[in-house]
């Protein structure tokens, strides 16, 4: 397991809203929040899994499934030769990582985006784990959670990145009727097709404070009414007084308010 | 008529006018002057040639041109009785989509598409057929209806894309794109979809959760805009020509994908170029289709949707 993805590595680390200078291991003691100004720095799918199941302890699911190269995609250099880069650099599994585990003694599924590989974005791998977590779900009549952190959907993989949209959709759309809950966690940044679809469907959305959470890209926006936004648009405090929110919670409060909740539900 | 400037199309878009004016001169004459004959005949072979060897910035290209027929016409052509309806009953009407029911072969249906706008003035009312929320909202709302009648519902794309705006953002789009895709995949009714022109992104697929997907031959679909591929993959706009090869969102490919059902046939140069014949071909298809899933009962038409949408996309497994 990779740990440290979250915060930058080395001894010291700089928080990046307030400046301070902090141990590293005491931000990861505080689950990668600042101390001094609550700065939530982005974690990893594994620290995040650690964070959530009781004791940290779970199994990691459909670690098999990889990116392929459908499209035979080229940019700047090969689809093919980028996925082996992330798999090097990040892990072998893509952008989402799938652990089964306890939260707060129960049974759960929790999906967990990693956007250290490819800012997480969402191709068929990531497709085909998250509706595997699904129907797991429906099998063994579990909760699941998915914590969203990616730029949407992943171009390199065109039309099919798009269409993980609606295979996601058609298996939450069943536990749904199935009367199975689905919590949403959007974290910075969820954005694209990511938030378009999954990220936006839970039966309760939480978010962690301060994430950027949009559909279009602020950039896009800027360029397309050419005028600058407003400060703290799409971002979680913004979307909670839009009404798209069900709460805002604290890092260190998400593992508890998630057992709470599904526990309203079990 | 609107003529472009793309160089692929220069001398079709010349021979279109020529034509155009050749036939106007020679209104309430019975017989076919020979200049005009050969001119149809020139614009044949030209089309031939051209069309034989698109690239798919091309196609994108034709996908958008300013004469492509949007969903009204079609709907105008297709369907009797079309009565539309406006308003998401929680904020406004969105005239970048159109929704509202009509009679097909007789029977009650629903029917929502985005619309484009032909003039200035209404391309800007209608948003370049860029839906905000309250377009979603209305088309699911029309959708909702269609099922307590237990009506068929044929859904028409045509879209750069959802509306990237502020305000749409503060209502909702992704919310509203999310919902349509997590209802649609249960509606207890059939949902044809055709894809005519621009199929952009989560503002085309957020009508396109269907049991079947048909698309126009010279149409295309795709995650992202060449343009906006372009800028984020080598942050130049003009690369889109590269970009939409590599996307490969035009219909053949779509359909080897799976992401697609059927290729629909356009009229010899495209759509604009026939488009009462286009009609009649859409209006063939859906009746094809609708037969068809009209035999299934319920239960088994959404199955059948799940495991549609369930089997998209193309991963390892080591
Ligand atoms: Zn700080």
């Amino acid at each position: 397991m990779k740990k440290g993805q979250g915060v930058p590595r080395g001894l010291w680390i700089k928080c990046e809203r307030c400046g301070a200078i902090l141990y590293h291991k005491e931000a990861t003691a505080n689950l990668h929040v600042c101390p001094k100004c609550d700065y939530h720095f982005r974690m990893s799918a594994h620290q995040r899994l650690d964070s959530l199941f009781d004791g940290g302890r779970y199994k990691t699911l459909f670690n098999r499934i990889r990116s392929a190269d459908p499209l035979e995609f080229t940019d700047s250099k090969p689809y093919r030769d980028r996925i082996k880069i992330y798999q090097k650099k990040v892990g072998p599994q893509d952008a989402v990582v799938v652990g089964q585990g306890e939260i707060d003694r129960s049974q759960t599924i929790v999906a967990a985006m990693e956007y250290a590989f490819m800012g997480g974005s969402m191709g068929s791998a990531v497709g085909e784990k998250i509706a595997l977590a699904g129907e797991r779900c429906l099998d063994r009549r579990l909760p699941l959670v998915i914590v969203a952190c990616s730029g949407g959907a992943r171009m390199q993989e065109g039309i099919l990145s798009l269409m993980q949209m609606a295979k996601i959709s058609a298996v939450l759309a069943r536990m749904r009727e199935k009367r199975l809950p689905f919590i949403s966690v959007l974290t910075d940044p969820t954005t694209g097709g990511v938030t378009a679809s999954f990220a936006m469907q839970g039966d309760l959305n939480i978010a962690e404070p301060a994430s950027l959470i949009g559909f279009a890209g602020p950039r896009v926006i800027e360029q397309t009414i050419r005028q600058t936004l407003p400060e703290g648009f799409q971002r979680s405090e913004f979307l909670l007084e839009h009404g798209m929110l069900d709460r805002i919670v604290h890092r260190h409060e998400l593992k508890s308010t998630l057992a709470t909740c599904l526990g309203y539900f079990r | 008529m609107a003529i472009t400037t793309h160089p692929f199309l220069e001398t079709i878009e010349k021979l279109r006018v020529e034509i155009l004016e050749l036939e106007a001169s020679q209104v309430g004459s019975s017989e076919v002057s020979p200049e005009l004959e050969a001119a149809r005949n020139q614009l044949d072979a030209e089309i031939t040639k051209v069309y034989s060897n698109l690239s798919r910035w091309e196609t994108c290209l034709l996908a958008r041109h300013p004469d492509r027929p949007y969903t009204l016409a079609y709907i105008h052509d297709i369907f009797t009785d079309f009565t539309e309806m406006h308003g998401d009953r929680r904020f406004a009407d969105d005239p970048a989509l159109v929704a509202g029911f009509a009679r097909f072969d007789g029977e009650p249906i629903a029917i929502i598409g985005h619309q484009k706008g032909r003039d200035t003035a209404e391309k800007v009312r209608r948003n370049f057929g860029m839906p905000r929320p309250e377009g979603y909202r209305k088309a699911l709302r029309i959708m909702k209806l269609a099922v307590r009648f237990k009506r068929p519902i044929i859904t028409f794309i045509d879209t750069p894309g959802a509306y990237p705006g502020i305000d749409a953002e503060e209502r909702g789009q992704a919310e509203a794109i999310a919902d349509n895709l997590i209802e649609m995949a249960r509606l207890p009714v059939p949902i044809i979809v055709v894809i005519t022109g621009e199929g952009g992104s989560g503002g085309a697929l957020a009508l396109g959760l269907g049991d079947r997907v048909l698309m126009l031959e010279h149409a295309v679909y795709s995650v992202i805009s060449p343009e906006g591929c372009a800028a984020i993959l080598w942050k130049d706009q003009s690369r889109a020509e590269e970009a939409a090869q590599a996307l490969k969102l035009t219909s053949e490919t779509l359909k080897e994908f799976g992401v697609i059902d059927e290729i629909l046939t356009e009229p010899h140069g495209g759509a604009h170029m026939d488009p009462g014949a286009m009609s009649s071909t859409i209006e063939a298809g859906i009746r094809r289709h609708l037969r068809q899933l009209k035999k299934l009962r319920p239960e088994a038409m959404i199955s059948r949707r799940y495991k549609k949408f369930r089997s998209m996309g193309v991963a390892a497994d080591r």
